[in-house]
């Protein structure tokens, strides 16, 4: 079994910033998006007890190499990179078809993985948008994964009163979340290793694509303008000993009318 | 004139979710200001059935009847109404934010060629386009963006807009649409209840949250008497549902669910950014930690110094006391 993750290399939570066009800035320090790595982990189980190798396909700047070589540390066979100066500024349409044209010139591959949504987007379209562009089946919600018998995929669907179970042939497209357990942390083996894999970039022009199809001139929305959101009142604190303590939360909730 | 601003709505049970209602408002509203129409699109099993509750909302329905069994919801509707819009070529597109929404507006981004902006928290209508606000980076920023075009699509969260009625009911009527290319297939073969689900937070109220430090199943026991004392539902942090001691429908935040509740209680909660994302929003924020210098006294408005273990049993009894009228 063969899979591909999509990995997006985001800013390090708690440190992104919008430049002055308000675009994301990417030439801070990067990390792999949190919710592919759940994916990314799943993968790498997957292929373990099913032979197969994972590969990671990210879209994205010079930055996203640290990110790629943890995955390769944590055990993916190789990545692909596809990065070029016209890419800055691409809205999800650009990002579809160039994450698209990639997975084409990738194939064969059985799964393609995905994640949730992302930090500094937090779209969670992606997934849904490819297997749709790719015409290739979509499960999405996935708390578990596993191949049947008949060379196909069966996930769990996570809803709000359980589960439901989805099945269909691959190739296939296949978004997960976190139920699907913690990403390992690299080896001092893998990371050893890992320097010896190899990462293939590629430009637009390699995927047969037009520069002025992405990028911040051909995008089909505009942020506007960012402001701080207005700041809360600040905290009261109660340090009395507990009696004392909530018999001023119970007039605090009172006085708020919400008791 | 322009053309019309659609809420793609989901059904549940038979009825339009509340989040559809929502949808049917602000689409409503949205067209009343850019001197459109509007139309909320219910797709799927129990279309027309649930058109009139709908209609209650805004000028118009269009219920397109669709059979769903053994088949994800998202793979039906998403065509259907991407045929839809094909033939009637609607200006805006308004879907929700929940788990179905999201998988239909993702598809519609591969199916139509409607610009998409995800996230929306509020929208309001700017000259040729809708302006949406987006809450960016975990809450760091509010920004504003819109379309280059005079098309698109908006992902709406729950509670961006109250669901109001409008002055008269609207039209239904009833669309069969035909697909020229169902979606690649994917089968539902089965349908598992986990026991024990928890009062849903998203329309909650009061949800009191729990952290990592309520320490065990046991911890959660005092969490779920203080929500029951006021009326409300539990929520949790992934760390909490990590641990497997609440499902992970009930955890708030990044990966989990974003809540607007008119209070929220966190007990033995940090707040890290990925929590914060889902509940900043709230009314009222309680914070009970025994760290004063968590950081979740950036976005709390009273932080109750000491070990939970002691205060919310007292907090849990002081409540019930309170509304058997004894206190
Ligand atoms: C990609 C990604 C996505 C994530 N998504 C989410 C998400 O959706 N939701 C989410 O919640 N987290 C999410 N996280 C995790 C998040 O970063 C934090 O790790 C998590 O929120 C911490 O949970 P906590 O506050 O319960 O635990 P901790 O951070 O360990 O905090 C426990 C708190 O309890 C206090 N405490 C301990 N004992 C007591 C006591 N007896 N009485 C009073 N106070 C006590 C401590 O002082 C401490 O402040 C995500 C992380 C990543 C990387
Ligand atoms: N630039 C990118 N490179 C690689 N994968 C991506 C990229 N953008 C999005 N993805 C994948 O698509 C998923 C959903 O992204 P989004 O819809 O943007 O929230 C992410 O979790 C990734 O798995």
């Amino acid at each position: 079994m063969n899979i591909v993750v999509l990995l997006k290399a985001v800013p390090v939570v708690g440190t992104e910033r919008l430049d002055s066009n308000f675009m994301t800035d990417r030439t801070v320090q990067l990390e792999a998006n949190g919710n592919d790595e759940y994916l990314l982990e799943k993968a790498l189980k997957l292929t373990e007890a099913h032979g197969g190798e994972v590969v990671t396909l990210t879209v994205g700047p010079a930055g996203a190499m640290e990110p790629i070589r943890k995955a390769l540390a944590m055990g993916t066979a190789r990545a692909v990179q596809v990065t070029d100066d016209a890419l800055r500024g691409s809205d999800m349409r650009a990002t579809l078809d160039v994450l698209a044209a990639a997975l084409k010139k990738m194939e064969p591959w059985d799964l393609v993985f995905a994640g949730a949504d992302t930090s500094d987007g937090q779209g969670g379209v992606l997934g849904a948008a490819l297997a749709v562009r790719l015409n290739l089946p979509y499960l999405s919600y996935a708390s578990e994964i596993e191949p049947t018998d008949s060379g196909g995929v069966r996930i769990h669907r996570f809803n709000s009163t359980g589960y439901d179970i989805l099945e269909a042939p691959t190739p296939a497209v296949v978004m997960g979340t976190q139920l699907l357990g913690a990403p390992r942390y690299p080896s001092l083996r893998g990371i050893m290793q890992a320097r010896a894999k190899q990462v293939e970039t590629c430009t637009l022009a390699d995927l047969g694509l037009a520069p002025e199809t992405v990028g911040a001139d051909a995008a089909t929305t505009k942020t506007l303008d960012s402001a701080k959101p207005p700041e809360r009142a600040g905290a009261t604190f109660v340090r009395e000993a507990p009696d004392e303590a909530v018999a001023k939360v119970v007039e605090f909730l009172s006085s708020r009318r919400l008791i | 004139m322009a053309g019309q601003i659609w809420a793609i709505g989901e059904i549940a049970d038979g009825q339009p979710t509340k989040l559809t209602l929502e949808l049917a408002t602000l689409a409503r509203t949205l067209a009343e200001r850019s001197g459109t129409e509007a139309r909320t699109v219910l797709v799927g099993a129990g279309a027309s059935g649930a058109a009139a509750a709908a209609a209650a909302y805004g000028p118009g329905v269009l219920a397109v009847d669709a059979d769903t069994t053994g088949l994800p919801v998202s793979a039906v509707v998403a065509p259907r109404v991407a045929a839809l819009v094909a033939e009637r070529q609607p200006a805006f597109l308004l879907v929700g934010a929940s788990n179905d929404g999201k998988d239909i507006a993702g598809m519609l981004l591969g199916l139509t060629d409607l610009p998409l902006l995800a996230n929306g928290a509020g929208v309001a209508w700017a000259d040729t386009a809708p302006n949406v606000e987006m809450s960016t980076f975990g809450g760091k920023l509010v920004t504003h963006s819109t379309f280059a075009g005079t098309r698109g699509m908006v992902i709406v969260r729950l509670a961006s807009v109250a669901a109001e009625q409008a002055s008269a009911p609207g039209s239904v009527e009833q669309v069969s649409v035909t697909v020229a290319d169902e979606l690649p297939a994917v089968k539902v073969t089965g349908s598992v209840e986990e026991s024990g689900a928890a009062a849903p937070i998203e329309e909650a109220r009061i949800i009191v949250g729990a952290g990592r430090g309520v320490g065990s199943p046991d911890g959660l026991k005092i969490i779920e008497e203080l929500a029951t004392a006021l009326g409300g539902a539990v929520g949790a942090t992934r760390a909490v549902v990590d641990s497997g001691w609440v499902s992970y429908g009930q955890q708030i935040g990044q990966t989990g669910k974003i809540v607007t509740p008119a209070l929220y209680i966190a007990c033995g909660i940090s707040g890290a950014i990925q929590h914060k994302v889902g509940v900043q929003t709230a009314n009222t924020i309680i914070a009970i930690n025994r760290d004063a210098d968590a950081p979740i006294a950036e976005f709390a408005d009273l932080f109750v110094v000491g070990d939970l273990f002691e205060i919310v049993p007292k907090l849990s009894a002081a409540i019930r006391a309170r509304k058997s009228g004894s206190a």
